[in-house]
């Protein structure tokens, strides 16, 4: 069992009368990779800033390793910050910019000299030294910012969306290398991103944000497989959701009709009466286009068809209408598996792969957030 | 045909404005005393000025009130910038707007109001009621330089240095400082420069006790022009370019 390391109570932050945070818990784990992930404005850069010692909750209070520090200027946190635009000083080189922190400790001038040079090696930048920041790449500045932060030792190191003006490439480049640096530090990691695959990939926990609120807490596995609710389903991933009604409910198992076709489903955690209604959620990895004479499955016809390089995405209407995502593996043995556009077909899932979350009311624009946040 | 006729203009442009300070230089290496002929090579001007005693005081003291005005209201301006920039308080926009009354006010009108101040106050007329007067014209300039600065900088660097452990006042001397430095020295030499060559306002405030370079020339212009005021021309041109040609290769220098 991990200790916590960093730790918010009921933290509420409020600016010009607008909430950000909302009597906010987290409890950030020693030596864990947590990332904050949420659309723009769901409070993430503000918490990360609440860590750092650049704002202040209006109520609450953050506590480090048993400390309180909810009002300890940054300088005195032993903590450091990778800035979203680097924040590199565009006066010194890259070697200043690294010694800066440990200047600012008063550290023998041998002691900077070699933590600098080792940990200039481990970014492998040694050779850009005396370069300035402006004369170096977008993944070298990043690279810098980084070391900067490392070579003060932090308990805690918090990153600001690092890699949101690099590109693709370079993207996946420096989440190798983040992770690595990650594993070989043993320092705590807190991310900050609004892409859920960078979340995904990378982390041990994920922290799912909204409006200042924690949607849900949990190992990527269980975030994406396990939604805690559909703001949580929708933006991590793409979602199908079926409408369910409960014909009858037994000790484990219920049964629903679906879309008017009776699949016996695991009984979910959360209270089911019959005659209720449910969301039937399925990823779009789950779902299983069948020929159209088969017997299982709702009947639908092909719409479109998108060849991703090792999927095959479809997009499939079924006869009421609803939209359902399909993204299968190639198997090249299935002669049925190629269905052309306009094409009779019916989709289907493994019993069990379905995710059930009950019925939410939701406000209109909770649905155009999760499709500004997916693009 | 549509060649020449746009060159031909520039040259007529160029010409009107640079023939003038030729001529002026030309002239101070002239050996006739009327300075309407050639008569020869000479540096004898040069020579009298520098045994001219009036005229070498007003240098040394429009020099020295031009280097300390400069400092000064780059100093307060500078601060000023600073304010502007990073805090919001009442009356910011005023302070702002007040900035370029004093700059967009006719000179007359400044000198005005400082000498009838200065009387009010009973501050007798020397270098201490030049130096805030030319403090006052100097701020507006010094203070829109450096927020021109300001404005592009990036708000992260202070919190950077502040995660690192730098305290308010270090973080001040070692990032901010440093990285607004070309507008503050483009500011001190802006400021420098109009104070050396300032007539209007140091007409008014200016007393018998010190006497300034541009006050001297025109009392000398009025009584009979000597070919001294050549040479001084041209070595304040000299000084003037070095000046400018040093300022460009601060801000070259610190372009990133």
């Amino acid at each position: 069992m991990k200790k916590t390391l960093l730790s918010l109570k009921n933290v509420s932050k409020a600016f010009a009368g607008k909430t950000v945070l909302d009597s906010l818990d987290l409890d950030i784990l020693d030596g864990e990779f947590i990332t904050l992930l949420g659309p723009s404005g769901c409070g993430k850069t503000t918490l990360l800033r609440l860590m750092a010692g650049f704002e202040q909750p209006d109520v609450g209070s953050v506590t480090l390793s048993g400390h309180d520090i909810t009002h300890t200027p940054p300088e005195y946190r032993p903590l450091n910050t990778v800035f979203q635009n680097y924040a590199l000083f565009p006066h010194m080189s890259v070697y200043d910019n690294v010694a800066y922190g440990l200047k600012m400790e008063k550290r023998p001038k041998g002691e900077i000299r070699q933590r600098v040079d080792e940990v200039l090696a481990m970014v492998q930048l040694q050779d850009f030294a005396r370069r300035k920041p402006h004369q170096l790449s977008g993944g070298q500045q990043q690279r810098v910012a980084i070391a900067r932060a490392v070579v003060k030792r932090p308990q805690l190191l918090l990153l600001d969306e690092p890699l949101s003006a690099l590109d693709y490439k370079l993207r996946r480049t420096m989440q190798v290398e983040l992770k690595r640096l990650q594993r070989e530090l043993g320092i705590t990691f807190v991310f900050v991103t609004h892409d859920q695959e960078e979340a995904l990939s990378m982390s041990d926990r994920v922290v799912v944000l909204k409006e200042g609120e924690v949607q849900q807490l949990g190992t990527p596995r269980e975030i994406y497989e396990r939604p805690a609710n559909l703001f949580t389903a929708r933006f991590v991933g793409e979602t199908n959701l079926f409408p369910g009604y409960l014909d009858s409910v037994a000790a484990d198992t219920i049964t629903v009709d679906i879309l008017g076709v009776s699949r016996k489903l695991q009984k979910p955690a959360f209270a089911v009466r019959n005659g209720e209604q449910v969301n039937v959620l399925l990823r779009p990895e789950d779902i299983r286009v069948l020929a159209p004479e088969d017997e299982h499955g709702l009947p639908g016809k092909i719409v479109e068809r998108n060849y991703k390089g090792s999927t095959l995405d479809s997009v499939i209407h079924l006869e009421d209408g609803t939209e359902v995502l399909a993204s299968e593996f190639f198997d090249e043995d299935d002669p049925t598996f190629d269905y052309k556009l306009g094409e009779p077909v019916r989709v289907s899932w493994v019993d069990g792969w379905e995710w059930l979350l009950p019925v939410e009311l939701e406000p209109v624009a909770e649905e155009a957030e999760g499709l500004v946040a997916d693009a | 045909m549509t060649r020449w006729l746009p060159r031909t203009y520039l040259a007529l442009v160029y010409l009107l404005v640079y023939l003038p300070i030729l001529v002026l230089v030309v002239f101070s290496f002239n050996e006739s005393r009327t300075g309407y002929s050639w008569e020869g090579l000479s540096l004898r001007w040069y020579e009298s000025l520098f045994n001219n005693r009036a005229m070498v005081g007003a240098m040394w003291n429009s020099l020295w009130l031009a280097l300390s005005a400069a400092t000064v209201s780059t100093v307060i301006g500078g601060l000023t910038a600073l304010a502007l920039h990073r805090y919001r308080f009442r009356g910011k926009k005023l302070l702002n707007g007040m900035l370029f009354v004093v700059m967009m006010s006719p000179e007359i009108v400044l000198a005005i109001s400082l000498l009838a101040l200065f009387l009010l106050v009973g501050l007798q007329l020397g270098y201490v009621s030049l130096l805030l007067a030319h403090v006052t014209f100097c701020l507006p300039f010094v203070v829109i330089t450096v927020m021109a600065r300001l404005s592009g900088f990036d708000d992260s660097l202070p919190e950077a240095a502040r995660d690192l452990g730098a305290s308010d006042f270090t973080m001040t001397r070692t990032v901010l400082i440093p990285v607004i430095m070309p507008a503050l020295l483009a500011g001190w030499l802006l400021g420098f420069t109009l104070s050396l060559d300032d007539v209007v306002v140091s007409t008014f405030v200016s007393g018998p006790s010190y006497e300034i370079l541009p006050l001297r020339i025109y009392s000398m212009v009025r009584v009979g022009l000597k070919p001294e005021v050549n040479a001084l021309g041209t070595l304040l041109l000299v000084f003037s370019l070095v000046m400018l040609m040093l300022s460009q290769w601060i801000l070259i220098r610190s372009k990133r």
